[in-house]
């Protein structure tokens, strides 16, 4: 199985993301220029965090015209698996990868602490191996990770069980405190209706090792292991 | 020719810059002022003379790129157009 991970100008989780790909769950893995126009054998793409473009205009409004981006809206189209994470999710929700738009966190501040998360989407190639009910503790760092959705969308997310991830508390209850940017309906994730394109604001890559403070995003790297190996 | 581009967030959209703003210049006395909403500012200088094609290439270009519809509402201003 390989994976890609999109380098943009401005990526600082890329290298992340490889470690957790390549080191923790021995997936082979590769860097895909953002000027790439070919994605090469690839069963899995990770759109990564940082700040692409400074994030001038809007986060991820730049990055979504790279040319990388006409393939990885291919992959997608085609059922490929994509993960974007932080900026990677703003981006995919420019491209119209995802719906949905993201806004400056509800109180200003740039948020940057570990975060609890229920998982209420367990068929997408990235949670399929997250234990049913089990609390994440997975770190959030973004300025904009306000996701907004109108009544219309949000009422369509739900009932297409387009929510993959939300904030709650240490007790599993999504609560208005849980919630740290003042996200609709609490939500840290989404997928598009089939399912194989996830975008989330917290940092699963940054969760891989007990000495980092929790090794729970491994459940994310562990689900693509086992459903993207198992398709191919 | 130049054009300008004036972004805002729809009203339905919480600003939060545009409210903190606010309770500082309340804050600093300016009790009349009701409400702020930040936005953007946009210049563009484009290879027309053409006031409608400028607007054109203008609103093209928002819709493209420059503005987020989802949430951001543009208005286009020729500033010769209407010195004149």
């Amino acid at each position: 199985m390989n994976f890609g991970v999109i380098v943009f100008p401005g990526s600082n989780c890329d290298h992340d993301a490889y470690h957790a790909l390549k080191h923790i769950h021995g997936i082979d893995t590769s860097f895909i220029w953002h000027k790439d126009t070919d994605l090469g054998d690839v069963d899995g793409i990770i759109v990564p965090g940082g700040f692409s473009y400074g994030d001038y205009l809007r986060s991820g409004a730049i990055a979504r015209f790279s040319p990388v981006m006409t393939a990885v809206a291919d992959f997608a189209a085609k059922g490929g698996p994509v993960l974007g994470i932080c900026n990677g999710f703003q981006i995919l929700l420019e491209a119209h990868l995802l719906p949905g738009t993201m806004m400056a966190n509800e109180h200003l501040r740039f948020t940057c602490k570990f975060v609890n998360l229920l998982c209420e989407n367990r068929d997408t190639p990235f949670t399929a191996e997250i234990p049913e009910g089990k609390i994440l503790s997975i770190p959030v760092a973004h300025g904009e990770g306000n996701y907004y959705a109108d009544g219309d969308l949000l009422k369509k997310l739900e009932d297409n069980n387009q929510i993959v991830v939300r904030y709650c508390d240490a007790q599993g209850e999504i609560t208005p405190e849980s919630n740290p940017n003042g996200s609709t309906a609490s939500i840290a994730g989404i997928c598009n209706q089939k399912g194989n394109v996830v975008g989330m604001m917290p940092h699963p890559e940054r969760a891989v090792e007990e000495k980092l403070g929790s090794a729970d995003g491994r459940h994310f790297f562990e689900s693509a292991l086992a459903r993207i190996a198992s398709a191919t | 020719m130049q054009v300008d581009i004036v972004i805002t967030l729809r009203e339905s959209i919480l600003d939060p810059k545009g409210k903190a703003s606010h309770h500082a210049l309340e804050n600093l006395g300016f009790n009349e002022i009701s409400a702020v909403r930040i936005g953007k500012f946009i210049q563009l200088e484009v290879d027309t003379d053409d006031p409608a094609k400028a607007r054109e290439m203008a609103a093209a270009a928002c819709e493209k790129l420059l503005a987020n519809t989802v949430m951001e509402n543009y208005e286009i201003r020729i500033p010769d157009s209407t010195t004149t």
